[in-house]
């Protein structure tokens, strides 16, 4: 049989294998009008296309919050669990499926609050997972709570005399953590970084962390209008290995550093800057090993080798009868 | 019959051909010491020997809530008993006959526990009567003149000045020369035992071995030529190879034969051995063990692995259990298949760590908030708990659902032969399905009748959906309105019915009718059983029957507890004593499976337990039978 495929009959093929910004969206998103999650979803949904990812290898998970409603908007697998505990179950997706690509959405309470301590093992595992941490510093779906990113003094529900701690900076406490190896923040309201940044951190193959600062509309709607307002409250990060925004960008967003993403010691240092707002890539090793490769999850199994596996261990508790017996038998 | 031939006495001439071995249908052994002195090595290397003789064995291992519990404590007494018959042996049985203990201390632990058999025959290491703390030596002298007075036969054995002869660290060798001793005692075949302590020690170098060699046959000798009695219970060597293993092993085992890929666990206690042995056999096999940060990860892995491909299992005990409670509604609400062992200890709260109790019954069935029907089936011997594995992982992916097998303390480290396991390539699942799914076919197809839907697993062409824990519809899609919601739990429900119509009577032990029926489930069979035996011997019309599946349970059982004049449970969980004043019909809290028999049959199940953290024992089910059967109705 003539294997041979015409050049035009391939050019047509890859045209149709090719998927469009359709193939990727879900559901119609139930955000409220002008939430972040929105520009998060078509940032999102544009690497997807851009990267031509098979939407059934592909699957988002998440917790439980407004962010974690994201996988319901994306047209690939999707995996909405438990208020907390969308690391463990990526986790296990991950370990169970190598060959997947595993996305997470977390919001700051689901991340930071009731799902911190898997967070900080989910840093330390590095496993080869793109995180977005939708940061809009107040529980929504609950109808506003301070978070643990709240600014100190912010009036919510649970403090209508102002919160009273400091906020936890998602940042500083990730670049803490053993085995941190992507870093990176950006904002709702700047989509080309945005973009560019989720990008980055899909191709790097580790746990790849994004916060991204996003508006709460409904219950924060002041809350970033300095920063809109005057771009020098902007922090841009750039370096040939890190952003490199484009020159229109640039005119607008002068407050510029230049900053290499493989000195931890800086990115520290700029992670615990708040105002003003640092985007770019903070932090990027692409040298921490993954969890899952230490582990050798995926390998091949076989009927035969468990069968040997256990035969080999059952023998070193037999006790074998007398052969005269066995005989009789 | 005489083994000196083969062996060397060390100092004592050998006055064995004198000896005559009293036979015995069975006997209870313990060797009891402070931590760290082996005297668990020992007796599980006695209870080896007496397996590969062809006697039925089960062993109870002793062990103190400390790793380092202060040294010659009563609370510190760690050791084992072993139950040695003619016959095969399901459970630790009555009271000690015959124990060997360490120093006094962890012996009065015993005593004081009611554990040893009045008479019992006691070897004392006797190295504290020459003590240089007189406290000590004074200690030591009143305990074992007490013991004489109370009647016990105290023979005094200088374990400590014979081992010194052997070895430099005495202490560290006493366990190997006790086991030799008792292999002398019971009359026990020399061959067999050198073979097993060259397995027992197979991991070390030669030296080792053969210095527990030499400690063993001195053991053998001493008792050879100071001990004036000797036992032979007489066994018949199996004609089909034996497994001997604890129930954590064999459930780790099963776990590999189950073809399961996964298990997420947090270390607890008594769980954790299943995942040590695990964890030292499962990557070659191609699976894995995930120590996850807190159980609630564990299970949350275990979920995220399921969903992804195949079953997945996580591994606890009751505190890491009320921890997945959130994990297991999800499971349940999105229909992901999952294994849960739960190797229950004592509670509430942090409870009994090291003991046993069968106090999760209710918790496993109805925990979780919400409708959240799970299946719940109760290993009760330790080839149960490899079995139960294997169908644990089917039931799992047939219905889509979370299965929990409860096995308990007693099981986890008790060991009792059972029959090699032959491989079957159907106990493995099959691959994992990455076909295209069909056009139209919606996420959760639930068939009508079974309620059953064909699960779609990321990497299928056109079966992408999302899950959720959220109500939902058959396209997977966040549901509100009220007839979706009630579909969605009417499916789930209906699911454990079409398990349920699958299930087999359970068989009644004793005749199918008579005056008293006892229920029981998990680790208690073999004491029920022997029990109900006993009194069967003298003519009372006593059965049991013992459940497997607690959840869903099998049809006819109604039928069976109709037959009999009275039906009770026996179980190790609390249940208020009628004798308590306030305690009366309208607030008394039964034992949970009588309270489940009670709501489901509208039988009137009476109950006994105990939750004293040891196992119950067949002498006292006995006794409380014969209490029941003489009760005016």
């Amino acid at each position: 049989m003539d294997m041979r495929i015409p050049v035009s009959q391939c050019l047509i093929r890859l045209h149709e294998e090719k998927h469009d910004l359709e193939d990727y969206q879900g559901g119609v998103p139930r955000w409220c009008s002008g939430c972040g999650d929105n520009a998060i979803l078509a940032a999102v949904q544009r690497l997807c296309r851009d990267e031509d990812l098979a939407p059934e290898r592909t699957v988002f998970v998440s917790g439980i919050g407004c962010s974690s409603r994201f996988p319901h908007y994306m047209k690939t697998y999707g995996f909405h669990g438990i208020h907390g505990r969308a690391f463990p179950l990526a986790e296990g997706v991950k370990m169970a499926r190598p060959d997947l690509n595993v996305f997470v959405n977390t919001g700051d309470g689901d991340c930071c609050s009731i799902g911190a301590a898997h967070w900080i093992h989910a840093i330390r595992y590095n496993m080869n997972l793109t995180v977005i941490l939708h940061d809009n510093q107040v529980y929504g779906l609950t109808k506003k709570q301070a978070s643990p990113t709240s600014p100190i003094g912010m009036k919510s529900n649970t403090t209508p005399r102002g919160s009273v701690l400091e906020a936890l900076n998602p940042l500083t406490v990730t670049l803490g953590v053993q085995n941190a190896s992507f870093v990176a923040q950006g904002v709702d309201w700047i989509p080309e970084l945005l973009y560019d940044i989720i990008s980055k951190a899909f191709k790097h193959k580790g746990f790849s962390f994004v916060r991204i600062i996003q508006r709460c509309p409904e219950w924060l709607p002041k809350m970033f209008e300095p920063w809109l307002h005057d771009p020098g409250k902007t922090l841009l990060l750039t370096h040939d290995k890190g952003l490199q925004p484009s020159a229109d960008l640039g005119r607008i967003y002068k407050n510029q550093r230049e900053h290499d993403p493989l000195n931890i010691h800086q990115a520290r240092e700029i992670a615990s800057t708040t105002d003003p707002i640092p985007v770019g890539i903070l932090y990027h090793n692409p040298d921490v090993p993954c969890y899952e490769e230490l582990r050798h999850a995926g390998g091949p199994r076989t009927p035969e080798a468990i069968r040997a596996g256990l035969e080999a261990e059952l023998d070193k508790f037999t006790i074998w009868p007398d052969e005269k017996l066995a005989q009789a038998a | 019959m005489s083994n000196a031939a083969v062996l060397e006495p060390t100092r004592q001439e050998s006055a064995a051909s004198t000896k005559i071995a009293v036979n015995l249908p069975e006997h209870i052994v313990e060797v009891i010491s402070d931590s760290g002195e082996g005297a668990q090595r020992c007796g599980q290397s006695l209870g080896g020997i007496a397996a590969r003789s062809g006697n039925g064995i089960w062993t109870v291992e002793i062990i103190p809530a400390e790793i380092q519990p202060p040294a010659r404590s009563v609370a510190g007494a760690s050791g084992i008993r072993i139950r040695i018959g003619s016959q095969r042996v399901t459970n630790g049985g009555d009271e000690t006959d015959l124990v060997v203990a360490f120093n006094e201390q962890v012996l009065l632990g015993r005593v004081r526990a009611g554990e040893l058999k009045p008479g019992a025959t006691i070897l004392l290491e006797s190295t504290w009567r020459e003590h240089r703390d007189p406290v000590i030596v004074k200690s030591y002298t009143e305990t074992v003149d007490a013991l004489v007075k109370s009647g016990y036969r105290v023979i005094e054995v200088p374990l400590e000045r014979e081992c010194r002869a052997l070895m430099a660290d005495a202490r560290r060798g006493k366990n190997m020369f006790v086991l030799g001793m008792l292999c002398n005692i019971y009359s026990f075949d020399p061959a067999l035992a050198r073979e097993q302590v060259a397995l027992t020690f197979g991991k070390k170098d030669q030296k080792v071995i053969d210095s527990n060699l030499r400690l063993l046959d001195a053991g053998f000798a001493w008792g050879e030529a100071n001990l004036d009695f000797k036992y032979c219970i007489p066994a018949q060597r199996a004609a089909v190879p034996q497994i001997v293993v604890n129930g954590n092993t064999a459930i780790a085992l099963g776990v590999v034969a189950s073809g399961m890929d996964i298990c997420a666990m947090y270390p607890i206690t008594p769980a954790t051995s299943a995942s040590h042995y695990l964890s030292d056999i499962f990557e070659r096999v191609g699976g894995l063990v995930h120590q996850a940060e807190d159980e609630i990860a564990a299970c949350a892995f275990a979920i995220g692995a399921s969903y992804a491909g195949r079953c997945a299992v996580t591994i606890t005990s009751g505190p890491g259990y009320s921890l997945k409670q959130e994990g297991l509604g999800l499971a349940v609400m999105a229909e992901i298949p999952l294994v849960v062992v739960n190797v229950q200890r004592g509670g509430p709260s942090t409870g009994q760590p090291t003991k046993v109790e069968q106090g999760d019954l209710l918790t496993s069935i109805f925990g979780s908030h919400g409708d959240a029907p799970k299946v719940v089936m109760a290993v009760s011997s330790i080839e149960d708990c490899f079995y139960s594995m294997i169908t644990a992982r089917k039931i799992a992916e047939t219905f889509n659902t979370v299965v929990i097998v409860l096995s308990d303390a007693s099981l986890a480290t008790a060991q009792q032969p059972f029959p090699r396991p032959n491989f079957s390539d159907e106990w493995l699942a099959p691959p994992v399905d990455q076909t295209p799914v069909p056009e139209g076919a919606k996420p959760y197809d639930w068939d009508a009748v079974t309620g059953i839907a064909r699960r779609f697993i990321p990497g299928q062409p056109g079966g992408m959906h999302t899950i959720t824990g959220l109500a939902h519809d058959r396209a997977s899609k966040v549901a509100y309105d009220p007839a979706s919601n009630e579909e969605g739990l009417r499916m789930r429900s209906l699911k454990m019915a079409a398990l349920q119509k699958t299930l087999k009577t359970p068989p009644v032990h004793g005749e199918p009718e008579g005056d008293l029926l006892v229920v029981g489930w998990g680790s208690t069979q073999g004491v029920i059983e022997e029990a109900v035996d006993r009194l069967r011997a003298e003519g009372l019309k006593v059965s049991s029957l013992h459940l497997r599946y607690l959840h869903p349970m099998p049809s006819g059982i109604r039928e069976i507890l109709q037959r009999f004049g009275k039906v009770m449970t026996i179980e190790g969980n609390w249940s208020d004593r009628k004798e308590d004043e306030l305690i009366d019909e309208d607030n008394r809290r039964y034992a949970a499976l009588a309270m489940m028999l009670r709501a489901r049959f509208l039988v009137d199940v009476d109950c006994w337990s105990e939750a004293r953290g040891q196992p119950i024992k067949p002498g006292n089910v006995a006794e409380v039978l014969r209490a029941k059967l003489n009760e005016r109705q």
